[in-house]
């Protein structure tokens, strides 16, 4: 009994999972000496983007007309993906630091 | 305005009495550690008189930024020096950048609303461009040490974002 109802859950949840239509990843960007690394990012929508600020001065991400997030020194923030299409992403505070993210569904 | 031209053109010569001893007397590590910690104390001083002065939420914020920036740069370059027990030496370039500074402040104290903001990020603009300028050409290549060459290298892509940012800024005061 205990197992036939283990095995119930087990498809419950493989059913579950399947109803999700990728699974998420968190894809890492790394700001050092004033570069995002990588520079050029492809990713799906409800993917994550990890920011980790390795420079001694506070960066932002930013999109015109879109997302603003400051990664304060030695820190880092993550942030959703949430529409598919390319955007252009910057530091507001140093606009020579840029970078492009494709999201797809 | 003249006066404006007038103390853009003492920069630029400032500046450029930098590059012509750049052959002939190279500035020792000391020496740069020094130009490079005023260069920053002149471009907070500037900050915080734009945020006494300034009414423009862009401008205050830009102005913050460049405090804390210039601010995040000069404990770094404290660090460093204190590290490698060098002690900055005071030096011709350090006094004429901040004779210039201080005159620029003491102009700039004059105006108010619009033509401070746009006195005050016109003036960043050059400033950046010149300072950006003499690390480029002088600064940089005379540093024997690696770590304060890597320091200033930052410091120059750093501020090179600031000279972008100011330019932004000025754009939307126009």
């Amino acid at each position: 009994m205990a197992s036939q109802l283990k095995a119930w859950i087990s498809i419950v949840l493989i059913l579950g999972m399947g109803s999700i239509p990728a699974r998420a990843e968190t894809i890492r960007v790394t700001i050092e000496k004033m570069v995002f690394t990588p520079a050029v990012i492809t990713a799906k929508v409800g993917d994550r983007i990890e920011w980790i600020n390795k420079d001694i001065v506070d960066h932002t991400t930013t999109v015109k007309g879109g997302w603003d997030v400051v990664i304060s020194s030695g820190k880092a923030a993550t942030l959703q993906l949430e529409q598919a299409g390319p955007v252009d992403f910057y530091c507001r505070f140093h606009p020579n630091m840029k970078g492009r993210v494709t999201v797809t569904r | 305005m003249f006066s404006r031209t007038m103390t853009a053109l003492a920069v630029l010569s400032l500046l450029g009495s930098i590059s012509l001893a750049h052959a002939a007397d190279k500035p020792t590590d000391p020496q740069i550690a020094h130009i490079a910690y005023t260069a920053g104390i002149i471009d907070i001083e500037a900050a915080k008189q734009a945020i006494a002065k300034s009414k423009n939420k862009d401008v205050v914020a830009f102005a913050r930024d460049m405090m804390r920036d210039h601010e995040a740069v000069n404990t770094q370059a404290l660090a460093l020096v204190k590290k490698l027990k060098v002690t900055p030496e005071d030096n011709d370039t350090s006094r004429s950048l901040v004779k210039a500074a201080t005159a620029e402040r003491a102009k700039q104290d004059k105006f108010d609303g619009t033509a401070f903001d746009k006195a005050y990020v016109t003036n960043e603009v050059t400033y950046h461009k010149q300072v950006n300028g003499a690390l480029e050409t002088l600064l940089i290549p005379s540093a024997k040490n690696a770590e304060l060459k890597s320091l200033l290298e930052t410091g120059l892509k750093i501020f090179q974002g600031h000279e972008q940012h100011a330019e932004h800024v000025a754009a939307g005061l126009k």
